[in-house]
């Protein structure tokens, strides 16, 4: 077939040869011509340095700041841009041995040759001045400013945490982390951690052999500028903490107290405590295996993470749903011969007057009445066994946050425990249990475990008269910021305000009442203190005192709810630092000087056995 | 026997040659560009490079099967092939896994395949096979169905959306150029496209401005004064009438009122044109219309059909817009690396730009800097010289066929490469937009290599057996 337009081969050709011509024209112009695109053939490079923002500053709820920064310097090197320099005379400047020097290297080798990595991090400001004057002479070598937590008190270490450097696994999975890059590890500074880092930013420089910065790239036009981090307020007063924390020194245990009508968190104190500037800077890993090997366990968060059967204070739990169940009647009367009885079952308890109704058994916590009760929330008619009853019964506890994790917005939160009905029916067998068989539910011993935070929560919707709100601990993020909108939404918990009233009764009796009252050492003259004490049993030692309370009766300000473990009775530790704390809020002030020193002179040595 | 040894001498080698030169030298830039001290081993499958000495592995062996096949099937089941592709493409829409934004994968077990890259050579087949055998003509009897093969899987590709596979489908038209379509077409698309760049960088109301100005020029020199004179007696009002509508009643932009008063005055215009059977005037104004209706849809399809970052590409690459941490940031970057190679290269695995990651996609899409940064220009000119080479020498293998359809192949494969070369490279230096196209045999990836190497044998295998009788 006739080709007609063969000779359109040669405009092909053309077009060929003219689109590669076009291209090494190009490549003449910025590979030769245009010497900006070229930083010389020798090694010169983009140095991006990292601008670290400032971390955001935390305040407490009276606006008085807690945790601040302070400059520090970390010193970077790129193997590959080092050349033979005075190495005596670094090692001086910066305090380093010769081995030291050479192990840095090879680390820092080992790791690429390329890009940087931290050499010796955080050099005191005055190292860093002289080390500035320098720094030419030692070529593949630069400083990057960071900024370390600094603290106004020594307290709050379990709230506020600790900032730690990011490990590989993180950085595979977060995009924004860099080696050497520093991260919220525990409390708020975990938490809110993408708050208060805000973002980084980056200069690109332009740096020649000898280790110059020769001028911004471009004119700065790629350079991003760190945005610093949000600072937030926390709702914990912090002359409170640091009472709280005073009054448990020498003693295991925690106090949560917690603003009912908002369900703010005003202290959060676990005993042991440390002091959070030990884990800052270059000595945070020695301390922090110090504390790690402790006996004590300071790092252990025990207002959050350990589980106690809540005893006595649990009374009021059930004489609450014993109420809305209509099983019981605050009239109602039950005896008590030393104790409940039911066969061979025998609940001891203590000597009083007898029988008594349901704020007098509040106040004077008689067991055989609370066990008198439970049986007839279990053995109610309106379900059709005592599994469906317990059922029911699990579910008021779960609406007051029993059993699961109240969502604070902290890490490391545990759920503690309520039994399932499944749970006895694999000891027992399926429907195989009677109220009897779990009649130490009933005075809040056994199988069931409580969060000091769990149980000051209780004592919140008690003061609410019903509902409450997610406790928390940030009220405000950023300057002019709101609450996450987690904690502005109510709960209720399917109690009746008016059941209320009677426990309420019990609780001030416990407190204010005259003889066989339980607390009457947490009495104060001028404020209504409603309270109640309780006793965890113990398997390892000396039982744990327990005393939940809120205040003042009809306005409440504070719930709270002090653990002292080891120390016995409720109404022996528990109760008067409880005292103390609503009197150092409410009043601002200590004028029983007695108690305090009384509970201040006090050494609690934990007897725990090791678990 | 005595075929096979045939098909061995008639191979073109000095094609062959270049393509594992081309593949080695892409090897060793991908090796550069993601080697770091931790992994040496070239046989390292977790690393890039490992991977793709076996992708050129499977290439060789894809090779030399290509080699054993009957040259008569392509020519045969051209038709089939494409059919199959269409079916494909439909399907990666239905059934695809979206990367990065674009339906366009396949994924069997931990390998994606890419069906776009295989519809190339089906689409080059088909054209082919039409071509063949028709009288060479310019007229729309011809070009109009063999456009519509070269359309419909742009289309079906253009909805995964992936614009850089797009693009590359526009080499097809050099095969139509070859084979007759007439030179008018490539000016007015010429003109098209300077007409949608202008009214990209000065925006739609000054082009369409200059347009009527442009228009009332050519009718002043061609037509005389008196004619423009009418003419723009009538425009005047319908402009009036226009803005007084358009503004108050229907609250329309500027771009509709000129659009409503072009066509009122080519409706009081279109009387004197009958009536005093003026042929210069109408066309001109039938130019004038074209020309603002056109320009108003593109500049519509840009703003609202392209993906933002695509508007942002084409934006930077024009000078319009400066993004100093997205799109602008790589160009720059990619520029300095092939820039600070100098005349002669940093040398071998001493690039430093490439090194702290600077360049996005270093060993796919801008593998080439790599090349301009460690191997300087002199390595820059090697490589477009190695392209060169084998571009031309595909284009006279093309020229020394008999048949139509293996020369249509030919030029099809031509074009592609053509395409892939000057666009990616293009892109590496700034002087194309950033379309995400990989360099053929030198950028990382199975698929592409593998899509390249089909098309380049079985265009090597039809020309082996040229002499044959194709049926």
């Amino acid at each position: 077939m006739k080709d007609r337009f063969a000779s359109r081969k040669y405009i092909i050709v053309g077009l060929i040869l003219a689109s590669a011509l076009i291209l090494i024209v190009r490549l003449f112009h910025i590979q030769i011509v245009d010497k900006t695109y070229r930083v010389s053939a020798a090694n010169n490079a983009l140095r991006p340095v990292t601008q670290y923002p400032a971390r955001g500053l935390i305040y407490d709820r009276n606006g008085e700041l807690m945790v601040y920064n302070q400059a520090a310097y970390d010193l970077l090197v790129i193997p590959v841009q080092t050349s033979a320099f005075d190495t005596a005379r670094f090692n001086e400047i910066l305090g380093i041995t010769m081995e030291d020097f050479r192990e840095r290297m090879r680390v820092a080798k080992a790791y690429s040759r390329r890009t940087p990595s931290v050499f010796l991090k955080m050099i005191s400001s005055e190292t860093y001045a002289v080390l500035q004057e320098e720094l030419y002479r030692f070529p593949g070598f630069y400083v990057q400013a960071r900024t370390l937590r600094k603290y106004t008190r020594p307290v709050a270490a379990h709230l506020l945490g600790y900032v730690g450097e990011v490990d590989n696994r993180l950085i595979a999975r977060d995009s924004y982390y860099r080696s050497g890059d520093y991260i919220g590890v525990s409390g708020i500074e975990k938490s809110y951690e993408e708050k208060l880092r805000g973002s980084k930013g980056v200069d690109i420089f332009l740096v020649d052999v000898h280790n110059n910065i020769k001028g911004s790239y471009a004119d700065g036009r790629y350079d991003t500028m760190a945005v610093p981090g949000t600072n937030l307020w926390s709702t914990v007063d912090l002359s409170l903490q640091e009472y709280g924390e005073k009054l448990m020194l020498n003693k295991t245990g925690s106090i949560v107290a917690i603003e009912p009508a908002t369900g703010e968190i005003l202290s959060l104190v676990s005993s042991p405590s440390y002091d959070p500037s030990l884990l800052v800077g270059r000595v945070r890993s020695s301390n922090f295996a110090g504390l790690q090997a402790d006996t004590v366990k300071p790092l252990f968060d025990r207002a959050l993470m350990a589980s106690y059967p809540p005893g006595s204070t649990f009374k009021i739990m059930n004489g609450l749903i014993g109420l809305q169940e209509e099983v019981i009647r605050p009239t109602s009367l039950f005896s008590c011969n030393y104790g409940y009885h039911a066969g061979s079952l025998t609940v001891g308890c203590h000597s009083h007057r007898s029988p008594l109704n349901l704020p007098d058994a509040v106040a004077q916590s008689c067991n055989s009445w609370f066990c008198n009760a439970f049986r007839n929330i279990l053995e109610n008619s309106e379900y059709e066994s005592v599994q469906e009853a317990y059922d029911r019964w699990r579910e008021y506890l779960v609406a007051f946050g029993f059993g699961n994790k109240l969502g604070i917005d902290l890490p490391n939160e545990l759920p503690g425990f309520v039994p399932a009905r499944s749970y006895y029916d694999r000891y027992y067998g399926k429907d195989r249990w009677k109220a009897l068989t779990v009649i130490s539910l009933a005075i809040g011993q056994g199988e069931i475990g409580a969060t000091p935070l769990q149980m000051a929560n209780m004592v919140a919707v008690i003061a609410n008269r019903g509902s409450f709100y997610i406790p928390h601990v940030i009220k405000k993020i950023g300057d002019d910021g709101t609450p996450s909108p987690l904690f502005t939404q109510r709960y209720t918990t399917g109690i009746s305000p008016q059941n209320f009233e009677p426990v309420i009764e019990g609780m001030e009796g416990a407190v204010n009442g005259g003889e066989g009252s339980t607390a009457r050492g947490a009495r104060l003259d001028s404020i209504i203190i409603c309270g109640k004490t309780g006793t965890a049993q113990n398997p390892h030692g000396k039982d744990h005192s327990i005393f939940v309370a809120f205040a003042p009766k009809d306005d409440p300000q504070i719930a709270i709810a002090v653990y002292v473990e080891n120390a016995g009775f409720g109404s022996t530790f528990a109760a008067p630092i409880a005292s103390l704390m609503i009197e150092k809020y409410l009043t601002g002030r200590i004028k029983r000087k007695y108690l305090e020193d009384y509970v201040l002179r006090v050494v609690i040595t934990p007897d725990a056995k090791e678990e | 026997m005595q075929k096979r040894n045939n098909i061995v001498a008639r191979l073109d080698w000095v094609t062959v040659i270049l393509w594992l030169v081309m593949m080695v030298m892409g090897w060793l830039n991908i090796y550069a560009a993601v080697y770091n001290e931790q992994h040496t081993s070239i046989f390292d499958l977790s690393q890039r490079y490992g991977k793709q000495l076996v992708f050129i592995i499977a290439a060789l062996v894809l090779a030399v099967l290509i080699m054993v096949t009957d040259n008569k099937l392509y020519f045969f089941f051209a038709w089939f092939f494409y059919g199959i592709m269409i079916f494909l493409l439909l399907l990666v829409l239905v059934l695809g896994k979206e990367i990065n934004g674009a339906r366009a994968w396949f994924e069997i077990g931990s390998f994606s395949i890419q069906p776009s890259e295989f519809a190339k050579f089906a689409t080059g087949l088909a054209l082919a096979s039409f071509l063949n055998g028709r009288r060479q003509s310019s007229g729309l009897d011809v070009m109009a169905p063999a456009t519509a093969i070269i359309v419909v899987p742009m289309i079906l590709i253009a909805i995964q959306p992936d614009m850089g596979s797009v693009v590359t489908y526009f080499a097809f038209f050099i095969v139509l150029y070859r084979e007759g379509m007439s030179i008018y077409v490539f000016i007015t698309a010429i003109l098209a496209a300077a007409l949608f760049l202008l009214t990209l960088m000065l925006g739609n109301v000054p082009v369409a401005a200059g347009l009527i100005v442009l228009a009332i020029v050519v009718m002043l020199v061609t037509s005389g004064w008196s004619l423009t004179l009418r003419a723009l007696g009538i425009l005047l009002p319908a402009a009036g009438v226009a803005f007084l509508a358009g503004h108050y009643l229907l609250e329309l932009e500027t771009s509709g009122i000129i659009v409503i008063a072009v066509i009122l005055a080519g409706l009081g215009y279109a009387w004197f044109i009958y009536r005093l059977k003026l042929k210069m005037p109408a066309i001109i104004y039938a130019f004038l219309l074209g020309g603002i209706l056109y320009l108003f849809t593109v500049d519509y399809a840009f703003n609202h059909m392209l993906k933002p970052h695509q508007q942002t590409r084409i934006n930077i690459m024009l000078g319009m817009e400066e993004d100093p941490f997205g799109e602008g940031y790589n160009l720059n970057q990619s520029l300095i690396s092939i820039g600070s190679g100098g005349f002669s290269g940093k040398g071998y695995l001493n690039g430093t730009q490439t090194k702290f990651k600077f360049v996005p996609e270093q060993s796919t899409d801008f593998i080439f800097c790599t090349v301009g940064e460690e191997w300087g220009f002199i390595g820059s000119v090697v490589v477009t010289g190695l392209f060169v080479w084998f571009l031309l020498r595909l284009l006279l293998l093309a020229e020394r066929q008999r048949t139509t359809f293996v020369r249509a192949y030919g030029y099809g494969v031509l074009a592609l490469f053509l395409v892939h070369f000057f666009v990616n490279i293009g892109m590496t230096i700034g002087v194309m937009p950033v379309i995400g196209i990989p360099l053929p045999f030198f950028s990382y990836g199975g698929s592409s290599l593998w899509g390249f190497t089909i098309l380049l044998f079985v265009f090597l295998r039809l020309d082996a057996g040229r002499t044959e009788y194709l049926g």
